[in-house]
């Protein structure tokens, strides 16, 4: 009796899931991103092409306020820095990915490609010894330097739209990584008054120009730059930047969960064990 | 039930702690001799799954409350940090906030399973009653920790709910302001949940000792609803209860690790990840799925009853719907413990379970939202040519203005114009238009929402606009079956099933047979019984 309740009510469950997943919005294709499935890792690549797209088009606008330079650099960021013994040559070379094997990981405050971000940036800070409004090239450790000041300043500069912020705008939205790629291809490049149509986007209707075009970006490791690959790359991006410990979350989780599987298959042979020979 | 304490001290230092606190004395009567009925099934796992939960968003929710910052421009900004910074941070915030989760998943299998098998009946009426003081606080710390990141949906959960205090008579706006600490969602609002958020879960703990006093003073209930006759029908907790227990728990950590580690945000909505904004009503807001069946009860109530409008009446039965489950114990007037032994029961039990889930998913849905297909239509009239003729309209007062339109129109009317219609430019004054010749037209669109039907109305009327000027839409609006009436339908059977259902059945229903193998004690049919 209660077991086919149970059934019922896990496939009610299930049939409720699939209703919620169904709502409203605009048109968003699933894309084959390379971290779907629950081993799938980033695609280190994508991310530092994703983060060159960020930097170069959608950094004009818009914010990435819980990320500072240093997340760039540490284990599991895109310009992640290991040292790597040559084989020919038998010294110590620096590379920007993680080898498929060995590789000492360099720590953040060493990492060159980091501080080079980070000083390209010009920030307003109170000099130490003065006490005066001072600029000063970006240290890793400060967060992304925001495009505009304030709500205020990013309103006034846009017509009244305010570009959100994009830290963790993949989390933060129905679709996800899906849903930015399919609003940054949604464009039908047509106008409806000061707006435009975007089939992705709720409403159908968005105060956003277009951001990409063939070619926007130049990519330095000779990916051709159509409008889909940045699309998909920045997408890839910006899921990293709204959850940079998933790689680390899912090993862990791999291991966990071996680990309790065995320790269920244990603790059920031991409860056979110590009913064995009771009636109950 | 226990009988007297068989702990026996083996060794010095235990026999001068027994003399002086008997704790392992205390330990080893509740947890290790105490007698369990040998038949239980796996429903009865989940109290041991329930205090994991506990234990879990305790120790996580300290941990969290070390990093988090209750200000209203911080809060937001500290969870992120705890998720991207704080060492383990990223294990620790989804543990917590996936462990509400499973914290209520194990909770209602637990309240499903004390319902099905009449755990509430005497003698164990207070021990029912602390679970339900249990979960009802349970559902206060959770409303108030989901408040804490200062999200979209935190902002908005904790303004409805705030508001439909309010519609309490008399004291309703007193206590708003109370428990808001002004008159708005703000800055003390959030110091004060997140005071309240960390005491409640110790109050938790206190309550659950005193739950799980009352378990071992009455014993446990069994699936068959016979009471434990002698010491053959029971085994020792330890090892047997426990490895039982061990083993389903284990097993449903699995599943919380499955959520935690891959869908960490996959039971929570994502607009709790858009800063918390005064100024901006999301466009849907909704609790956790865990408080959906209630929020539908209170949305159920779309008309008012007599004096009590709509808004207070779904506050009452939102709080009675959780009220309801305190005095269970002297609703229900059956005799048999068990359902599995009560046939009618047992099926209005399977379809209360069902209407639980279906209010879930009404609790989540736009109340407006149309479940059965329904056809809206309209019929537009318009006369195709003619000659607009407008005769100015005015009238002495504001109230007789009505009437002379009326009678504008009827003047116009009485000269022959196909279509009349008027329109009202000052208090006093209007305008009254009288389509004169051409030939009349009507067209009938139909669709299947009201937005649909403007849709079609208007594009109806942009076909004809270059002849017509004027047109008059008659709408029909058929009886539409949306979420809200489902909600008013499975709302009055959740209530008729506590206050009407069980109650009556108690009395009239015919119990089937308890097998003899149960009625007399077990051991004496070991062989047949499994």
């Amino acid at each position: 009796m209660l077991r086919a309740l149970s059934i019922s009510a896990v496939a009610a469950a299930a049939a409720i899931g699939v209703a919620f997943a169904a709502g409203e919005g605009g048109h968003v294709e699933d894309y084959p991103f390379s971290f779907d499935s629950p081993v799938g890792a980033y695609d280190m690549s994508a991310v530092q092409r994703g983060y060159q797209v960020y930097a170069e088009v959608c950094a004009s606008c818009h914010a990435v306020e819980h990320l500072a330079y240093r997340h760039l650099g540490e284990e599991g960021g895109p310009f992640a820095a290991y040292m790597v013994r040559n084989h020919e040559t038998g010294e110590e070379e620096m590379v920007v990915r993680k080898p498929e094997h060995g590789g000492r990981f360099v720590d953040v405050t060493e990492n060159p490609y980091v501080r080079a971000i980070a000083q390209a940036a010009t920030i307003s800070d109170i000099d130490p010894n003065t006490g005066q409004p001072v600029d000063r090239p970006g240290r890793i450790s400060d967060k992304f330097l925001p495009p505009f000041p304030n709500e205020i300043a990013a309103r006034a500069g846009n017509g009244g739209a305010y570009p959100p912020d994009l830290s963790v705008i993949v989390l933060a939205r129905h679709g996800g990584a899906d849903y930015v790629r399919a609003l940054l291809l949604g464009y039908t490049m047509e106008m409806d008054g000061d707006l435009l149509v975007n089939t992705a986007f709720p409403g159908g209707r968005i105060a956003m120009p277009p951001p990409l075009t063939d070619g926007r970006v130049t990519y330095s490791d000779g990916t051709e730059a159509t409008v889909e690959q940045q699309a998909n790359d920045v997408a890839t991006f910006l899921q990293w930047a709204a959850d940079p410990h998933m790689e680390q979350r899912k090993r862990t989780g791999l291991v966990v969960l071996a680990f309790l599987a065995v320790l269920s298959g244990l603790l059920y042979l031991a409860y056979k064990q110590v009913w064995r020979g009771e009636s109950h | 039930m226990s009988g007297p304490s068989t702990y026996e001290p083996k060794s010095g230092f235990t026999r001068w702690l027994d003399k002086r606190l008997p704790i392992l004395r205390l330990s080893h009567d509740s947890f290790v001799a105490y007698p369990t009925p040998r038949n239980l099934n796996y429903w009865w796992t989940f109290g041991s799954m329930l205090s994991l939960c506990l234990v879990v968003q305790i120790v996580s929710g300290v941990v969290l409350a070390m990093h988090y910052i209750p200000h209203i421009d911080f809060a937001f900004d500290s969870v992120q940090r705890i998720k991207r910074d704080v060492p383990y941070g990223w294990l620790i915030q989804p543990m917590h906030a996936v462990g509400a989760s499973m914290f209520f998943l194990a909770v209602y299998v637990h309240m499903f399973r004390g319902l099905y098998y009449g755990s509430y009946k005497a003698p164990r009426e207070v021990l029912w009653i602390l679970g339900c003081l249990i979960y009802a606080l349970m559902v206060v710390t959770a409303f108030l920790g989901y408040s804490l990141p200062w999200g979209q949906m935190s902002f908005w959960a904790a303004t409805v709910i705030t508001n439909i205090l309010g519609a309490l008579p008399f004291v309703g706006e007193s206590i708003q302001v109370w428990i808001r600490g002004g008159g708005a969602i703000d800055q003390a609002t959030l110091n004060r949940f997140f005071s309240l958020h960390y005491l409640l879960p110790f109050v938790i703990a206190g309550v659950v000792a005193l739950h799980i006093w009352a378990l071992h003073e009455v014993g446990q209930n069994n699936p068959t609803g016979v009471e434990v006759k002698s010491k053959a029908d029971t085994v020792p907790f330890t090892p047997h209860a426990t490895i039982k227990d061990l083993f389903a728990t284990s097993l449903f950590v699995i599943l919380f690790a499955v959520f935690m580690f891959y869908m960490p945000d996959a039971l929570g909505h994502a607009d709790n990840y858009i800063r918390a904004n005064p100024l901006q009503t999301p466009p849907e807001i909704v609790p956790e799925w865990y408080l959906l069946p209630f929020y539908a009860v209170l949305r159920a109530f779309d008309f008012n009853i007599g004096p009590i409008d709509s808004k207070l009446a779904g506050v009452i039965a939102m709080f009675a719907s959780i009220g309801v489950l305190f005095v269970l114990p002297w609703l229900d007037t059956s005799k048999v413990r068990s359902m599995r032994y009560r046939p009618i029961a047992q099926q209005c039990f399977v379809i209360f379970v069902a209407v639980c889930i279906g209010l879930g998913f009404c609790g989540g849905q736009n109340p407006g939202r149309i479940l059965a297909p329904a056809t809206f239509s309209a019929t537009l009239n318009w006369v195709e040519g003619g000659e607009v003729r407008q005769e100015p309209v005015s009238a002495d007062s504001d109230a007789g203005y009505a009437e002379a339109a009326s009678a504008a129109e009827q003047a116009l009317r009485g000269q022959g114009a196909a279509l009349v219609a008027s329109s009202r430019t000052g208090e006093t004054t209007g305008a009254a238009r009288g389509v004169f010749g051409g030939t009349a037209r009507s067209q009938s669109v139909s669709a299947g929402t009201m937005e649909e039907l403007d849709a079609a109305i208007g594009e109806a009327k942009t076909a004809a606009a270059a002849s017509a000027p004027y047109f008059i839409v008659e709408r029909r609006v058929p009886f539409t079956f949306t979420v809200t009436r489902l909600s008013q339908l499975l709302t009055a059977y959740y209530f008729l099933f506590f206050l009407v259902i069980l109650p009556v059945l108690g009395l009239i229903e015919t119990p089937r047979r308890v097998p003899d193998t149960i009625a007399k004690p077990v051991t004496g049919q070991a062989a047949g019984a499994s």
